[in-house]
């Protein structure tokens, strides 16, 4: 056996020391002291108040019976650049240590530079699986620090539209889900239904994707002629395809055994590490932004908050399936109860004047071109506002030192706390339900990196 | 009993143009999503744009067995070694797409965070700008890559002939249709 | 209407705030034992820890005895109980900032903390691994800080092709 040349070992090394982040990588066992390996629990969570059952310990395992497993950051699991190291024995993850960053886009610093209309363009790339919502949650902080009043037809428009939405965004997460255990034609269903959403928005909004749509004073257009008509079709075609769906996957028993009973997570750890969305109602805990702290017209709406009950896999999908048939039902409501009126807010400061002024009037013209190009000053202060978006709690922090532009933004990504809760769910798992695991989890890459 | 007799068990044309017609009609893409780009991509892939009619739809997941890295999103300083790492696993012959405006310029953002157009880093065929671009602008990227590789040269090697930054406009390759291609026109 | 929870250390300033029920504003050294006091009083999850870098806004309004300094850490928390929001604005520090890690109340608040020292140097002390998260791991610097500029390529517009 002939060994290899110093060319190549040189060259390995060269890769290595390239694409390797040092500290931030998952250390070897012999170089993580015994109270770290008792604190980790197959975690980089470190649980502090959770009774640890010392013999689940095993500090006595030896350094070379354990691999260290580098999992992306580019892999086939469409999640994203995600970066998974894992430690296994065999097959079964010891521990595991996320490695995010690769998508870090510095959006929060571009925040600063962009005017309060240009900062939607901005915040709809963070999670680019449910743009809108990202949209709504900046424009209410934005409108919480203005003090205005956002007429009735654009507050029914948003709340359509993020429910849209929603059901856009899990229904990507039922395809990807599929793919990861096997099931391509549930990838081809749930991307086929998703365009019937995606071709409405392309009407209304004029972009499939990161529409600009939701901006602080209403929403940027009408809905357009025959709407009704096009929700009604959207809403009645996935309605009966949700029940094929059921008969794909939910009772079947490879799906099943794959999911029940896999990476469990209690209540008290989901509200520990700040788990929000379907992972912590898949624990029971009733919580859900838009029941609880309703925003928009969620109050005057019927709809059901699901809830699991093991805080399994199977749980997290079946609540996400059942959410689509709850945005459904909201949709419909919101079609026939949309009320008449202005889509946007008429108070100059923040509105221009509509298009047609433009040519007749001095006053309009300029009004129009200070609003463009400067933008609206917004007074000083201080606000966290939070919605529900897909993945949980997406919460905006908003600074304003009374310019046209904000002092700090800072958005709470769901994504980026319920990753803390991966290595917990993975401890003791296969590889095989890793993967699955972190598709449960749904994690965007683009708003926990932002 | 000649060549006469054999004539409809034969055909027969110039090599170059077997191997091209070989080489673009099975260009298998490296899954390289990074961003929302990846998600229309993937809706490219799916059952309203199928790329399957080309032959694409086989997303490897290991770059040695691929032929084309689609670059789908906003790479990050962070991720820049690891896309060089992928770009120089595939084997030749490999082509790069740079699809939408973070890869091919750094898109909206100019910052500190993101590479300024992912040909700092490697060798682009055809930029498909949008953002996202529809699944419609990326086949048509999809088939100006095809129309190059037709009328392209097969035994030169691209990383040494080509220039990663189009300094001096003279050494360019051009093909010999313009790169605007009617989509489904054969020649 | 909230307020402070009964074993909360004394002396911390609050105020009236938009989306949120209460603003607090403790001190470096009342920092933890409040947050310790609302966890006890019924704020099960801590949502969000950020920083933020007060150089170009430093006059900023803040309520009567509170010294402002160059950086602050904010806190949100929630109680799903009572359903409130409250948030919790230290004043970190100048030249070195540096705050209680709330690592060993809420296990949560690990990555965020991450961030924050990543984006702004923001120490936590009793953190148990304070390192770059979001940037590599070689960067220099703390990119959300005001003196670090944004790092933008001045965009160089060529002429433009004639019509065909």
């Amino acid at each position: 056996m002939s060994e290899p040349t110093v060319r190549a070992i040189e060259r390995d090394e060269l890769l290595v020391a390239e694409t390797s982040e040092g500290d931030q990588e998952l250390q070897r066992r012999e170089n993580t002291s015994t109270s770290e390996l008792g604190r980790e629990i197959g975690a980089v969570l470190r649980r502090n108040d959770l009774h640890i059952d010392p013999m689940s310990i095993d500090v006595e395992r030896r350094d070379d019976e354990t691999m260290i497993i580098n999992m992306g950051p580019s892999h086939p699991s469409t999640h994203g650049v995600l970066r998974l190291m894992l430690e296994l024995d065999g097959e079964y993850v010891l521990r595991c240590k996320p490695v995010i960053g690769y998508l870090h886009t510095g959006m929060e610093k571009t925040a600063e530079e962009l005017s309060y209309i240009q900062g939607a363009t901005n915040v709809t790339r963070m999670d680019y699986l449910s743009p809108v919502i990202n949209e709504l949650n900046y424009s209410l902080a934005v409108e919480k620090l203005l003090g205005i009043e956002v007429p009735e037809r654009a507050v029914w428009i948003r709340m359509m539209m993020s429910e849209l939405n929603r059901m856009s965004s899990h229904l990507v997460w039922m395809a990807t889900n599929g793919m990861d255990l096997g099931s391509t034609s549930m990838m081809i269903y749930g991307l086929r239904e998703r365009e019937l959403i995606l071709a409405f928005f392309e009407k209304t909004a004029g972009l499939r994707l990161n529409l600009n749509y939701v901006r602080p004073g209403g929403v940027a257009a009408d809905l357009p002629d025959g709407w009704k008509d096009d929700v009604a079709v959207i809403c009645d075609t996935i309605d009966e395809r949700t029940y094929e769906y059921d008969q794909l996957l939910t009772g079947q028993p490879i799906f099943r055994e794959r999911m029940v009973g896999v990476a469990p997570i209690t209540a008290e750890e989901a509200l520990s590490l700040s788990v929000t969305g379907p992972v912590l109602r898949s624990t029971g805990v009733p919580w859900d932004l838009r029941r609880t702290m309703p925003y928009l017209a969620y109050d005057q709406v019927e709809f059901d908050v699901i809830v699991g009950t093991y805080g399994d896999n199977f749980d997290r999908y079946a609540i996400r399936l059942n959410e689509i048939r709850e945005s459904i039902r909201i949709v419909r409501q919101c079609a026939e109860r949309m009320p008449g009126g202005d889509y946007r807010s008429q108070d100059p400061k923040v509105t221009p004047p509509p298009r047609a002024r433009i040519g007749e009037s001095m006053e309009a013209l300029i009004h129009h071109f200070k609003l463009f190009t400067e933008g609206f000053h917004v007074p000083v202060g201080e606000v966290y506002s939070a919605v529900e978006s897909p993945r949980g709690e997406i919460g905006c922090y908003l600074v304003s030192d009374g310019s046209a532009k904000p002092y700090r933004l800072h958005v709470r990504g769901p994504s980026f706390v319920n990753l803390q809760a991966i290595p917990l769910l993975m401890r003791g798992g296969s590889v095989s339900d890793a993967i699955t695991t972190v598709s449960t989890v749904d994690p965007v890459l683009g708003e926990v990196d932002r | 009993m000649g060549l006469e007799d054999l004539q409809h068990n034969f055909l027969t044309g110039q090599l170059e143009d077997l191997v091209r017609w070989a080489r673009r009609a099975s260009v298998w893409p490296a899954s390289f999503g990074l961003a929302c780009c990846a998600i229309e991509m993937m809706a490219a892939g799916a059952a309203d744009f199928d790329l399957a009619r080309y032959g694409m739809e086989v997303f490897r997941n290991s770059p040695r067995q691929a032929d084309l890295m689609i670059v789908a999103g906003r790479v990050s300083q962070k991720m820049a070694p690891v896309l060089r790492q992928v770009y120089d696993q595939m084997m030749e012959p490999k082509w790069v797409i740079s699809m939408g405006v973070c890869a091919s310029t750094g898109g909206l953002f100019n910052n500190y965070a993101i590479v300024q157009g992912v040909d700092q880093i490697v060798p682009v065929d055809v930029y498909a700008p949008g953002c996202p671009p529809s699944p419609e602008t990326l086949m048509h990227a999809i088939l100006t890559l095809h129309e190059q590789i037709r009328t392209g040269e097969i035994m030169q090697r691209r990383s040494e002939g080509r220039p990663t930054h189009v300094e001096d406009a003279q050494n360019l390759w051009t093909p010999e249709v313009p790169v605007a291609v009617r989509v489904g026109t054969p020649k | 209407m909230t307020s402070l929870a009964p074993s909360a250390p004394p002396g911390v300033l609050t105020s009236d705030g938009l989306a949120a029920d209460l603003v607090c504003f403790p001190t470096r050294a009342q920092y933890f034992a409040l947050v310790e006091s609302f966890k006890n009083d019924g704020f099960e999850m801590c949502v969000d820890v950020c920083g933020v870098d007060y150089l170009s806004h430093f006059d900023r309004p803040l309520p009567e005895g509170v010294v402002a300094t160059r950086f602050e850490v904010v806190t949100n928390m929630l109680s799903l109980s009572k359903r409130e929001r409250v948030r919790i604005r230290v004043q970190a520090g100048d030249d070195e900032p540096e705050v209680e890690s709330l690592f060993a109340l809420y296990s949560g608040v690990e990555a965020m903390e991450r961030e924050a020292f990543d984006l702004f140097g923001i120490i936590f002390t009793n953190h148990p691994d304070l390192t770059r998260i979001l940037m590599p791991e070689d960067w220099e610097g703390h990119p959300l800080r005001k003196d670090y500029g944004v790092g933008n390529v001045p965009v160089q517009f060529k002429e433009a092709p004639g019509p065909r």
